[in-house]
């Protein structure tokens, strides 16, 4: 397994976001600092309103942020870019696009021959298990379905860091279960670093080697611990002794900033 | 099963259709509303009268060519004014107060109006359906483009799209079912506004015709006039249903 010395992938420098409000200036984040490793899982928690979509969406470039700079590889980015792939919670399937357009679709904006993207498309769906519905409109697809889709989208261009924004958390448990374990055999398979969105305790343990805590407005890291459980991880590492242990304590953690929200 | 619901469905068209013959029939023979509802043992051998004196068909197409042609201008002039609206807020401020002003003023109320500048004839018809059907179609295309999901765009963008691409693959294919709601909408603002802009001056038309019709209390050849008048915007409701089957089958309905 690779070690510490792993390269940074991305570099997150003294980013703030502040937004107009109606009559008064909001912090969305304040000075966030942070390495990712390449190949890493970054699970980020926290309570609604401590900006980690917002980070999220900087990272991705289609926000700019107020103060500081992201690096990619050691290069600052400037607006999205196809090696920054982002799963967002409500799918954002192009509703007009059959399951396999849409995950052409980043790839004939590559102006791939339609021969070879419709091979990576396919490639990438039947990894999602949804061969017998390529031709199949989002409307027809259940949400965990759509989300697979979504996710094939993401893979398919071959991105280098994948951001996902709270991607199961509109799931039922059962479909989320199924879609975590998938997303780790995947992870292992096809290594990329992620960031990743939650805000489930128990998802976050299970699927990160890091977890970064964060606060209440304005957002700041409040925390990052690492996860020493060792992959493959499956839905049964939930009731390891370690795992349970983890939980408690950002439990703790997170509670506390829970509590700042609802005060 | 969906075999029997289609038949079912038929069933129910037929018992529409006998109950309203029925009640046409019931109107004919009450002496109050005899005069104004003639049945169709009236109203079908008018079709052969209005023939024969050379009309009906000279108003119908008199009348079509209008609603095409003003249709057709306000679509293509809706289409380009929507799009700036939904992009240049300031442009949207100074216009969109007015289009919906006028939009809710009856076109019989300043047809006289056109009629004086453009003068007497197809000219002042084509220009008032136009504006009618410009302001219906303009506002509600705006509506559709402002109303396109942004985390659409932002997976569009995430995946390598820039602003061509975004309007050639979002924009355009997201905004489809508001410009079909845009010509649902216009066919039928065009043809209610036939009528007015028929009201002054004109040679020939559905709309001049039954008005005339009137003034000889003719009522049998008006009802028919009326009557095609319906037909008409059924076949217009067919053809936008079948435009809607065709080009937003993906869209998510709420079934009855």
């Amino acid at each position: 397994m690779a070690g510490e010395n792993r390269g940074i992938k991305l570099k997150i420098q003294n980013v703030s976001k502040n937004y107009d409000a109606r009559n008064a200036k909001v912090t969305a984040l304040n000075q966030v600092d942070l390495e990712i490793r390449e190949n890493e899982f970054v699970c980020v928690i926290g309570p609604s309103g401590c900006g980690k979509s917002t980070l999220l969406n900087i990272i991705a470039g289609l926000i700019e942020p107020s103060q500081g700079k992201v690096f990619l590889d050691g290069e600052e980015i400037k607006g999205t870019g196809k090696e920054r792939g982002v799963v967002f919670q409500q799918y954002a399937l192009f509703p007009w696009l059959t399951v396999l357009e849409n995950v052409k679709f980043g790839l004939k904006l590559q102006r791939l021959p339609d021969k070879e993207a419709t091979e990576i498309a396919m490639r990438y769906i039947k990894s999602v298990d949804l061969e017998d519905f390529v031709n199949a409109y989002p409307k027809e697809l259940s949400g965990g379905m759509k989300q697979r889709v979504a996710i094939a989208r993401a893979y398919a261009v071959n991105p280098e860091v994948l951001l996902l924004d709270e991607p199961f958390g509109a799931l039922d448990a059962q479909t989320r279960a199924q879609l975590q374990t998938e997303l780790l055999n995947t992870w292992q398979t096809e290594k990329k670093t992620c960031f990743f969105i939650t805000h489930d305790v128990d998802e976050a343990i299970l699927l990160a080697s890091r977890i970064i805590i964060m606060s209440a407005r304005p957002g700041r890291i409040k925390q990052i611990l690492d996860v020493d459980i060792p992959y493959p991880r499956t839905q049964e590492t939930k009731n390891s002794a370690k795992f349970l242990e983890m939980k408690a304590e950002i439990w703790n953690e997170v509670y506390e900033e829970y509590l700042a929200v609802i005060k | 099963m969906k075999h029997t619901n289609k038949n079912i469905l038929w069933k129910w068209k037929m018992l529409s259709l006998a109950s309203v013959l029925l009640l046409w029939f019931i109107l004919s023979l009450i002496p109050r509303t005899s005069r104004s509802f003639p049945f169709l043992n009236e109203v079908l051998p008018s079709i052969a009268l209005m023939i024969q004196r050379g009309v009906l068909w000279k108003d119908i197409s008199s009348s079509m060519i209008a609603i095409l042609i003003g249709f057709a201008l306000g679509f293509v002039s809706a289409i380009p004014v929507a799009f700036i609206m939904a992009w240049y807020t300031p442009v949207r401020n100074i216009i969109e107060p007015w289009i919906q002003f006028i939009r809710n003023i009856p076109a019989l109320a300043y047809v006289p109006l056109i009629v004086i500048s453009a003068g007497v004839g197809r000219r002042s018809q084509i220009i008032v359906i136009w504006l009618a059907c410009f302001m219906t179609m303009s506002i509600t295309i705006y509506q559709g483009i402002k109303s396109i999901d942004v985390t659409l765009v932002k997976a569009a963008r995430v995946l390598g799209a820039n602003d061509f691409d975004i309007f050639r693959k979002i924009t355009v294919p997201a905004t489809t079912p508001f410009i079909i709601t845009a010509i649902r909408l216009g066919l039928s603002v065009a043809l209610t506004t036939l009528i007015a802009s028929e009201s002054t001056g004109a040679i020939a038309g559905m709309g001049m015709r039954i008005r005339s019709l009137s003034n000889t209390f003719e009522t049998a050849p008006m009802l028919m006039y009326i009557i095609s008048i319906g037909i008409i915007g059924l076949l217009f409701s067919k053809i936008v249903d079948f435009l809607e089957r065709r080009f937003t089958g993906w869209q998510e309905k709420i079934e009855a």
